[in-house]
C-alpha cells in the first residue's frame, strides 16, 4: 500500500543520521541520569508523592526520555516539512495530488516514529535499566498495549503539531505559534514533572487534555498503573483525541485550499 | 592581535544588529517568539514549585534557596545562548556549504557564527530566569555584606563565561560530526538543568567530577553557597567558591583550541 511506502521511506531516511541518531541517544542519557537524581530527592522526602513509589517516578523519567523524539514532545517531524512546504508555495503540489495530504504527512511521521523509538526509545530506556532499579510491563499484554498507546500518542501529537503547521497558510511563519505549542505540549505531557504531582484540580486537567495522551498515559500502561479495562479507557481517550484532532486537520486543510493561489508560470 | 579582537567585535556587533532587524520585521511572530521563551523556562520553573507541593525540601535545600540556584544558572545560560546560542547550528551550515561562504568574507569565522541569526527573542529567557533569581533574592533571609552583594554579578559573569566556552566546544565538535550537534546540548542545556538543582542531591563523585572534569559546579553553585551561607559538601577549601575565573579560562582555553583546530582540519562537504 501507498501509506506503507511511505512510511518505509521515512524510516529510511531517518535511518542515514547516525551521527544525529548517537547524540540524541547521549544527550537523552544524560537528561534521563540528572532526572533520576531529581525524582530520587524527591521520593526520598515524600515516599509515595502522587501515588508513585521511587521506582514508578525513576522508571517514568526514561519513558520520559523514550517518547520526546518519538511522540516529537517539543515538535518537528513530518509538519516541519508542511509548514516549509507552505511557505514556499510547494503545498500546491500537495494540495493537487491524487493522495490525502493528511494520509501522506502521518504515514512519513508514523516511519518517523518507528525509527526514533526503536532508537532514541530503547537505547537510552537500557543505559537507564543498566543504571537504576526500574520496573517493566507486567507481561505481553501490558507490552502490547504499551505500544498501542505510544502508536497513538504519535498520531494525537501529529494532529496538534499539523494544525500548528497549517497556522503558516495564514501567519506565513509558524515559528512563534510552534514554540508557544512546544512549551504547552512540554509542560502538559508530563515531561517536566510528572501530571500525578500536579496538585488538586491542575492534575484533573491536564489529565483530560490531549497532551497527557503524548507520556502520562503510556507510563501509566507501562507502569500497570492503569491495566485491564482501565487501561483500554486510557487508549480510549487518546483514539478520541487522535479523532478530534485529524478532523480539525482536515476542516482547516479544506479551509486553506481556497487561500492557495497557484501562480502560473 | 588587540586589533583583530576589536575588529571581530564591531563585526559581531554590526552583524547582530543587522539580524535584529530582521527578527523585528514579522512583529506577531517576535512577540510569540519572546513571550514562547519566557514561558519555556516560566514552566520549567513551575515545575519545580510543583515539586514542591510535594515536598518541603529538596537536598537539604527550601524552595527560595533553589530559586537562587534555578535563576543564577538560567540567567548565565540565557546570556551565552543570547550571545552565541546558534552556533550550534554549525554542522547544519557545513551540510549545506553556507559554512564555506562565511570563510572567503573579511571577517573572523567566530564573530559570523556568533552573530548569525542574532535571536533578541532570547531576552525572554533572561527575563524568566532574572525574575526567578529576584524572587528567591527577596524571599531569602540573607545578611547582605559587600562581597557578598559582589558575587551576584561575579556569578552571572562567570557563569556566562562557562557556559560560553561550552557552545564553543559543542561547535567544534560539529568540524568532526557534522550533525552529531545534539550532543553538545547534554553539556550546555544539560548542564543548566543539573545545576539547577542543589548538587546535594548528586552522589559525591558526581559532584567532584563536575568540580575538576566538567567544572559546571563553578557556574552557580559555588558561588551560590557562598551567598547563602551553606556549607560545602565536599569540604573543599573556601577559595574553591572564588575560582570561577580559574575554571572559565582554562575552559575558553580549550574551546578555543578545539575551535581553531576544527576551522584548521576543515574540508568542505563540497555541496
Amino acid at each position: 500500500m501507498l501509506y506503507v511506502a511511505v512510511a518505509t521511506r521515512s524510516f529510511r531516511r531517518y535511518s542515514t543520521y547516525v551521527a544525529a541518531t548517537l547524540a540524541g541517544i547521549f544527550t537523552n542519557s544524560v537528561f534521563g541520569v540528572i532526572i533520576c537524581f531529581v525524582y530520587t530527592a524527591v521520593w526520598q522526602q515524600n515516599p509515595d508523592a502522587g501515588g508513585y513509589d521511587v521506582t514508578d517516578a525513576l522508571t517514568y523519567a526514561w519513558i520520559g526520555q523514550a517518547l520526546i523524539v518519538t511522540v516529537a514532545i517539543w515538535g518537528g517531524g513530518a509538519t516541519d516539512e508542511v509548514a516549509a512546504r507552505i511557505r514556499t508555495g510547494d503545498v500546491a503540489i500537495d494540495l493537487y495530488r491524487p493522495v490525502s495530504l493528511l494520509g501522506w504527512y502521518l504515514s512519513a511521521d508514523l516511519g518517523r516514529a518507528a525509527y526514533h523509538l526503536l532508537t532514541r526509545g530503547v537505547a537510552p530506556t537500557i543505559v537507564g535499566a543498566l543504571l537504576f532499579d526500574l520496573r517493566a510491563p507486567a507481561g505481553p499484554v501490558a507490552w502490547l498495549l504499551f505500544l498501542v498507546a505510544v502508536t497513538l500518542a504519535v498520531v494525537v501529537s501529529f494532529g496538534l503539531r499539523m494544525l500548528v503547521a497549517c497556522s503558516t497558510f495564514w501567519l506565513m511563519d509558524d515559528t512563534g505559534v510552534k514554540n508557544l505549542a512546544a512549551v504547552l505540549a512540554m509542560f502538559l505531557s508530563g515531561l517536566v514533572v510528572p501530571l500525578v504531582l500536579f496538585p488538586g484540580w491542575s492534575r484533573d486537567l491536564a489529565m483530560a487534555l490531549p497532551w497527557s495522551s503524548f507520556l502520562q498515559v503510556p507510563a501509566d500502561i507501562w507502569l500497570g498503573r492503569r491495566a485491564g479495562t482501565d487501561a483500554l479507557a486510557a487508549l480510549a481517550f487518546q483514539a478520541g483525541w487522535a479523532l478530534v484532532l485529524l478532523g480539525a486537520c482536515a476542516a482547516v486543510i479544506a479551509r486553506a485550499r481556497h487561500k492557495v493561489v497557484v501562480q502560473g508560470g | 592581535m588587540a586589533d583583530r579582537l576589536l575588529w571581530g567585535l564591531r563585526a559581531y556587533l554590526l552583524l547582530s544588529w543587522m539580524w535584529i532587524r530582521v527578527s523585528l520585521t514579522y512583529r506577531t511572530s517576535f512577540a510569540m517568539l519572546t513571550l514562547g521563551q519566557l514561558l519555556v523556562t516560566g514552566l520549567d520553573f513551575l515545575g519545580i514549585v510543583v515539586m514542591f507541593s510535594a515536598v518541603d525540601a529538596l537536598g537539604g535545600f527550601s524552595l527560595p534557596e533553589v530559586a537562587f540556584l534555578y535563576g543564577g544558572a538560567g540567567v548565565c545560560l540565557g546570556l551565552a545562548d543570547l550571545l552565541l546560542g546558534n552556533i550550534e547550528r554549525l554542522g547544519q551550515k557545513i551540510r549545506l556549504g553556507t559554512f564555506d561562504a562565511m570563510m572567503v568574507r573579511p571577517v573572523p569565522l567566530y564573530a559570523q557564527m556568533c552573530s548569525d541569526e542574532f535571536a533578541l527573542r532570547r531576552l525572554g529567557r533572561i527575563t524568566q530566569a532574572a525574575v526567578v533569581l529576584a524572587w528567591s533574592i527577596l524571599t531569602l533571609d540573607l545578611d547582605w555584606t559587600p562581597a557578598k552583594v559582589l558575587a551576584v554579578p561575579y556569578l552571572v559573569v562567570f557563569g556566562t563565561a562557562i557556559f560560553v566556552a561550552f557552545f564553543t566546544l559543542g561547535a567544534a565538535f560539529q568540524f568532526w560530526t557534522t550533525d552529531g550537534s545534539e550532543a553538545a546540548n547534554a553539556f550546555t542545556y544539560g548542564g543548566n538543568t543539573l545545576a539547577q538543582y542543589p548538587l546535594t542531591i548528586y552522589p559525591l563523585e558526581a559532584v567532584k567530577a563536575l568540580t575538576f572534569l566538567v567544572p559546571l559546579a563553578f557556574v552557580n553553585w559555588y558561588p551560590s553557597l557562598f551567598v547563602l551561607g551553606r556549607a560545602d559538601p565536599l569540604g573543599l577549601p573556601r577559595a574553591m567558591q572564588f575560582a570561577a575565573p580559574v575554571a572559565a579560562l582554562v575552559l575558553a582555553a580549550v574551546a578555543a583550541v578545539a575551535w581553531r583546530g576544527g576551522v584548521r582540519r576543515y574540508r568542505s562537504t563540497g555541496s
